[in-house]
């Protein structure tokens, strides 16, 4: 699986994390470009019908980046995701899909170099676990 | 100080001596209205209806063993905006749980409802019990096991699959909880109230035996639940299988309109947000060859799951609704408890519990988001 190049959809909160995606960029951080980017205003707003769908479609990994606990632009968005995607996590996990696809993250704004990390280690991670086994299947 | 009281039975008629019972709490004005199951329209069919007139009473039908619809959603419907009415509802405890559940969803109110539950020994499908009553048999005959806890159904009839797995055979947080199963029945039914009743009924000591049978039915249900959970989890390993094992599904959502805890009014998979540009699906079809039409049916189901596991009482309308007989309720039964037990939740145990999904802590699930 050498020639293997995970796709990784992430969806990044506007305040947090998407800014620092932001500044990795401005920073001329190197990180492997194998993410696709969807902004959000915060992750409290992710319905998981999008992280599912990204999913049954072949994406092999998601990664889902919002504020450090306490720092949610809203309050409280980012400790309302983290129920969500605890919730999405134990339903993949009973439907014999890996959860450890799917990635919750929290990353500030002036983390650059946190977000490249990730991304380089979730990419690292997904080349470990091969290509999502959902990817073959045409659109259940 | 909580009552406890035989209702009087005259020549072993159990459902006649709770229609008399309902009939006095309506003409003594204890509410204003009854939500009840009733035979109103030819004999195949009981279903949920709002009685004014105690003589209406006649067509109640109690102890019907059939749920063609989860009374909450009645009772929803009913209670949502305040009428100033107060209304008795007759339910069997996963309706009662689902009612609780429709309450915290802000879908119901319980502020002017009396609570009747009442005791469960199971259901028959729809189109089971009519095809029951059109051979001349008596469906409600299936309370002839009521004293020992045993759901012995018609031959060549089954229990719906959801109640032969059910561990909750009483709505115990009702407001008048009606009693039948450990007991002499026909010739015992017990009431139990916490506010004094406008009927004046026997005192009633309640035999220690239903006690013993409610614990054996439990026992015996959860150990059905929990054999059908293992045979499901072992048929369906990954989530290719379960897109195998519900390639039959035609995407009719019968299961998303029959789910009494289902709390969204507009469906996300009834809006256009996942229809797209013709130029896409062929996109998709190039880019793997095939695709298959129409999309996102496994979606639709694992999106159910996110959206309601927490709340899910159990009550297996889902599956009964299905046209392709899938085992929905197997399925979305078995996700809720791993979701509910995440939280320590129970769906329909108490108001008090908050739902999953509205609130938080910010010291708990700290090993998931780094």
């Amino acid at each position: 699986m050498a020639d293997f190049e995970p796709r990784i959809v992430a969806f990044l909160c506007n305040w947090c994390t998407y800014t620092a995606a932001d500044l990795a960029g401005t920073s001329r951080l190197q990180y492997p470009p194998n993410v696709r980017v969807i902004r959000l205003m915060c992750t409290g707003a992710l319905d998981p019908v999008y992280v599912s769908k990204a999913l049954l479609e072949g994406a092999d990994g998601v990664l889902i980046g919002g504020c450090h606990p306490g720092d949610c632009h809203y309050q409280s968005g980012n400790y309302k995701a983290r129920r969500r995607i605890a919730i999405l996590h134990t339903i993949l996990a009973q439907l014999g899909f890996d959860p450890q696809r799917v990635w919750l993250r929290w990353i500030s704004a002036s983390e650059g170099q946190r977000f490249a990390d990730t991304v380089t280690e979730m990419v690292e991670h997904l080349r470990r676990l091969g290509p999502n086994p959902m990817r073959e299947l045409p659109m259940s | 100080m909580a009552i406890q009281a035989w209702l009087p039975i005259e020549g072993g008629d159990a459902a006649g001596a709770l229609r008399k019972f309902l009939a006095g709490l309506l003409s003594a004005g204890y509410v204003d209205a009854l939500l009840v199951p009733c035979r109103l329209v030819g004999e195949e069919a009981v279903t949920p209806a709002l009685v004014e007139s105690p003589e209406a009473l006649e067509a109640c039908e109690p102890l019907a063993p059939v749920m063609s619809h989860n009374m909450a959603v009645m009772a929803g419907r009913l209670t949502v905006m305040d009428t100033g009415r107060r209304v008795g509802v007759w339910l069997r405890p996963c309706e009662l749980r689902a009612l609780i559940e429709l309450t915290k969803l802000h879908q119901a109110t319980l502020d002017h409802v009396l609570t009747i539950g009442v005791d469960c020994l199971g259901t028959y499908e729809v189109a089971d019990y009519a095809a029951m009553v059109r051979a001349g048999k008596q469906p409600a005959e299936l309370w002839r096991g009521a004293a020992d806890g045993e759901a012995v159904p018609a031959d060549g009839y089954v229990l719906r699959s959801a109640c032969r797995m059910c561990e909750y055979p009483t709505a115990a947080s009702a407001d008048i909880r009606i009693g039948l199963l450990g007991l002499d029945f026909p010739r015992q039914v017990l009431v139990e109230s916490e506010e004094p009743l406008p009927v004046e009924l026997p005192p009633a000591e309640v035999p220690a035996r239903r006690q013993e049978v409610l614990e054996r039915v439990r026992a015996r249900r959860t150990a059905e639940r929990d054999a059908a959970f293992a045979a499901w989890r072992a048929e369906v390993p990954d989530l290719r299988r379960l897109a195998e094992r519900f390639a039959t599904c035609i995407r009719c959502h019968n299961c998303m309109v029959a789910c009494p805890i289902c709390y969204c009014k507009e469906c996300i998979f009834r809006t256009p947000t996942f229809d797209h540009e013709p130029e896409q699906y062929f996109r998709w079809a190039e880019r793997r060859g095939v695709l298959r039409m129409p999309t996102d049916t496994l979606l639709f189901h694992i999106t159910r799951l996110n959206h309601m596991a927490t709340s899910c009482v159990g009550c297996g309308l889902c599956e009964s609704a299905c046209p392709s007989h899938l085992p929905v309720a197997t399925l979305f039964r078995s996700v809720a408890q791993s979701v509910q037990a995440l939280f320590n939740y129970e769906a329909g145990r108490s108001l008090k519990d908050e739902l999953p999904l509205a609130t938080f802590r910010e010291d708990e699930l700290t090993d998931l988001g780094k």
